[in-house]
């Protein structure tokens, strides 16, 4: 099943949820929508499902006009961000629910019901809380049930909001991987909607970033974070130092001093400067392209963190290596190993 | 030496710890004389105007002994009240109730703009005065009224007779249900429906199976107030019953014609059946916010 | 593209149960009420001027306006006391008191009416001990007075409940710890901060007395520029066929319980306004 959609519109009142998306995903793939909160990821899953309508654009799975049904006859499983378990109801017929509303000429009899969802909930692993109800339930388990739920239908995509917002950091790693390798052993083609880089990094085989209703970026994990495509994915992914610069010709200039950085096919006027923190590399004074002191160092997992001033004023940090020895009140050199230059 | 001073740190702890105590207290609290005045007025007030007129009403009932209580409600005319009574409430709570759950519907789980001023015209008739909840029937089906010559020329009786007691009976009733259901459907909000809706569910099986399991509480809720109200109206249904005896008379207007007439037995009789009804609505409506909050909780 | 344009909800039902509410609301409530205000119509200004200018109206009027409100003003101070009780301090009965404060909701109002008469008459249990103080209620202004006051009570204490129950006790631990004194946070934080919902139960329980009936009727005596309110006088106009007579004072109580929405609408939405964003 491919989902495609194209040219999408959305706005709720004033605000421009959606401005112009297109996307096309593969059979099978995992894709992640990445993006801060307000950029339009949600209301995209949303439309995708059949729970919003856009203004105008097009949808497509596995290329039909899915604009043209509604959210019943889409087919799509749908997992709410909060789960939406019906409360009233215990996770067996949570699950059972969407058998149990198939219309009578092709729903199943009670006992091959009862032997789907036996069947799903041992996917997911929580076969013995069939007859818990949704509020004994722990977060974890809800989102794990909601999933199964979800793909009681057999749908033909599965799409998933936010499935790890609620969690707490401990469980929402373990349910990462899960989610991985379920998704490798139903293959179902999956959109899933994060605003935590390194879940999208972690789970999609494909990440598109989002900002103010446009997709900024779609690649592999790698790709986005290799090579951000923009300023705000570069600073959106990855921890980045960013600077105002000036590019004037063929010289980058900071806070009017030239840099000793290429500047070769670049666009003149504003620009800012983006590298990694761990791309700074610290050498002898005067030694690279930026000249600061030390204000503060601190160790910091793997490396340290140090605090610096640069000549011009401007206070960065970096991440250095442990064995580097690094002081406050240390003049330091620093060369970009890598860096990338973004107009405006 | 050593030990005294462990005791003495020990004691100063604990004294500080008490201090602390009496200056949280102090924070949020008044002087006991205070705290002893307010309660004897809330007690006193409260017993006066709302306990001693419960009280009053089955001391009088019961004044001539149990026997001349029992003969007052089986009088034919106290059992045409209650027969009347009980399907004028029935009527109204049968169409308040459907329209509650339609309009909820449409109100909380949908976006449009006038959403609070259709709530304010729902609530409205909860500010209009009883008698004029009578009046505006009489208007219109009166024999002045708009309607009054055409009913005329189609012998339809509407005032002073049943259709028009429900009709100004479902008038006062009216927000009962709507009111109860529209804010808890709005706290619960559309993510069950919804997720019925893409599980393939069709609009009456979302219904049914997740919105209304959901809301049962409150819809008992609602009916509860609605009945208590419909049986034990007066003003409105006053003015347009017509007062004919054994006929349009529901229990609150024998209430009046007895104690006028001065059969005090029986009015407080009929009375007291009345003040049973509203304990038990109390009673019950106490059980149902209990089970409301588990609702308005959730479990998100 | 067709169905983009019919911008879709998801849920169904939208437009069945919205016709349904608006035709049912029409035919229930707008309707009658707007035939009431039509009917005024027929009146000139100066018949409609005569009707309300007459000495027994404004009596009435003035009786059910003004008990009206001093019964309010009674319930506000009461219905706070009941409330501070309720919500801050632990008594025996405290629960079996807060359930009955809706007594006065649920009680069907003829029933209160009569017994609060038996209560004041003259040989009642209240009503003996007060007269021999020389006071008599029953049947006289003072009556409707106690009959307003008793209805009144459920709309202060549901208000300004839930609001003194959800006030964070941090603000009252901010205030004390800056120095004022209890009566100095009771009257400059605490007050002030339940205002809107005081309000809000003031003008509710004022507006029920208004248009009250039923347990003010059999207790007020009737006497016409004296004890009559003018729900009554409305009914009586009726039983006269002095149909003009009762649409123009019902009008002019009309007009006066939709400002008092209105003013209740301004209350909580400033009420709301007030609530910090979390």
């Amino acid at each position: 099943m491919t989902i495609e959609v194209r040219n999408l519109v959305k706005t709720f009142g004033s605000f421009k949820a959606l401005d112009g998306v297109d996307l096309k995903v593969d059979s099978g793939e995992l894709v992640a929508l990445l993006g801060p909160s307000g950029s339009g990821k949600t209301t995209l899953l949303r439309i995708v499902a059949g729970l919003d309508w856009p203004d105008a654009g097009e949808v497509l799975i596995n290329g039909e006009d899915a604009l043209a049904q509604g959210a019943r006859e889409r087919h799509v499983g749908f997992v709410f961000q909060h789960y939406a378990l019906f409360r009233h109801m215990t996770v067996f017929e949570n699950v059972a629910f969407g058998l149990r509303v198939q219309p009578r000429v092709v729903r199943k009899d009670e006992a091959a019901i009862r032997a789907r969802v036996k069947e799903l909930l041992d996917l997911v692993q929580l076969d013995w809380l069939s007859d818990r109800y949704p509020s004994q339930l722990s977060g974890g388990q809800r989102q794990r049930i909601a999933l199964a739920r979800a793909l009681a239908i057999e749908p033909r995509i599965l799409l998933l909001d936010e499935p790890f917002g609620a969690l707490d950091a401990k469980v929402r790693k373990e349910l990462r991987k899960w989610l991985r390798s379920l998704h490798h052993e139903i293959n179902v083609t999956s959109i899933f909607v994060t605003h935590d880089q390194e879940e999208a990094l972690e789970v999609a085989n494909r990440v598109v970033v989002m900002d103010k209703g446009r997709i900024e970026q779609i690649g592999s994990p790698d790709d986005v974070y290799e090579s951000p495509a923009s300023a705000f994915v570069h600073g959106f992914i990855g921890e980045s130092i960013e600077l105002p610069v000036r590019v004037e010709g063929g010289v980058i200039r900071l806070g009017g001093r030239p840099l000793a950085l290429a500047a070769d096919g670049l666009a003149p006027g504003a620009s800012r400067l983006f590298v990694r923190r761990h791309d700074m590399l610290v050498g002898p004074p005067g030694s690279g392209a930026f000249e600061g002191i030390v204000h503060h160092v601190r160790n910091f997992g793997p490396v340290q963190r140090a605090e610096v001033a640069l000549s011009d004023g401007k206070t960065i940090e970096i991440d250095a290596p442990r064995d580097k020895e690094l002081r406050a009140g240390d003049t330091i050199g620093l060369e970009p190993r890598r860096y990338r230059i973004f107009a405006g | 030496m050593a030990m005294q001073i462990a005791d003495s740190v020990s004691l100063s702890v604990s004294d500080a710890k008490a201090r602390a105590a009496a200056a949280r207290d102090n924070l949020r609290t008044e002087p006991r004389a205070v705290r002893i005045v307010i309660i004897a007025l809330a007690v006193t007030f409260l017993t006066v105007f709302v306990v001693l007129p419960l009280v009053v009403v089955f001391a009088h009932a019961f004044s001539k002994g149990i026997l001349a209580y029992l003969a007052a409600l089986a009088e034919p005319e106290a059992l045409a009240a209650i027969r009347l009574t009980l399907l004028v409430a029935a009527i109204s709570v049968g169409l308040n109730l459907v329209f509650g759950l339609v309009a909820a519907w449409a109100i909380a789980k949908f976006d449009f703009p006038g959403k609070t001023f259709l709530i304010t015209l729902i609530d409205l008739p909860f500010s209009v005065s009883p008698v004029i909840s009578g009046l505006v029937f009489v208007l219109l089906f009166g024999a002045q009224g708009y309607f009054g010559g055409w009913l005329r020329d189609h012998d339809i009786q509407i005032l002073f007779a049943v259709p028009g007691i429900a009709l100004a009976t479902t008038f006062v009733t009216f927000p009962f249900v709507a009111r109860a259901l529209i804010p808890l459907m709005q706290e619960q909000g559309t993510q069950e429906e919804e997720a019925a809706i893409s599980l393939g569910a069709s609009g009456l099986q979302t219904f049914f199976r997740v919105t209304l399991p959901n809301i049962k509480w409150g819809v008992l809720y609602g009916v509860l107030l609605c009945n208590a109200r419909a049986m034990g109206e007066f003003g409105a249904v006053s003015v347009v019953s017509g007062h004919i005896r054994g006929e349009t008379n529901t229990m609150p207007l024998l209430v009046e014609i007895l104690y006028n007439e001065y059969h005090f037995v029986a009015a407080f009789a009929i009375a007291s059946l009345l003040a049973m009804l509203a304990l038990i609505t109390l009673i019950a409506k106490t059980v149902l916010e209990r089970h409301l909050d588990e609702g308005y909780a959730g479990d998100h | 593209m067709s169905a983009i344009a019919a911008r879709r909800r998801t849920l169904p039902g939208f437009g069945l149960t919205m016709g349904l509410t608006l035709s049912w609301l029409s035919v229930m409530i707008l309707i009658p009420l707007a035939g009431l205000f039509l009917k005024s119509l027929e009146l000139s200004p100066e018949q409609f001027w005569n009707i309300l200018s007459s000495r027994r109206t404004l009596n009435a009027l003035r009786v059910s306006f003004g008990l009206a409100f001093a019964a309010a003003c009674i319930n506000l101070v009461m219905g706070s006391i009941i409330v501070w009780a309720l919500v801050r301090y632990r008594f025996p009965g405290r629960r079996l008191f807060d359930a009955i404060v809706d007594v006065p909701f649920a009680l069907p109002t003829a029933v209160a009416g009569v017994a609060l008469t038996a209560l004041f008459a003259e040989k009642g249990w209240l009503g003996a001990p007060l007269a021999a103080l020389g006071i008599k209620v029953a049947f006289t202004p003072v009556g409707i007075f106690v009959a307003m006051i008793f209805i009144g009570i459920p709309f202060v204490v549901r208000t300004v409940q839930p609001v003194l129950q959800d006030l964070d006790p941090e603000i009252e631990e901010a205030a004390g710890s800056l120095g004022a004194n209890r009566w100095q946070t009771i009257t400059r934080v605490i007050l002030p901060s339940l205002a809107p919902a005081l309000l809000t139960g003031l003008a509710l329980a004022f507006a029920r007395a208004v248009g009250e009936y039923g347990s003010v009727i059999f207790i007020a005596g009737n006497l016409p520029n004296v004890s009559e309110i003018a729900p009554l006088l409305i009914v009586i106009r009726l039983s006269e066929f002095r149909y003009a007579d009762a649409t123009a004072i019902a009008v002019v109580m009309l007009v006066v319980s939709f400002v008092v929405i209105l003013a209740v609408n301004r209350l909580q939405r400033w009420a709301q306004s007030r609530v910090p964003a979390r």
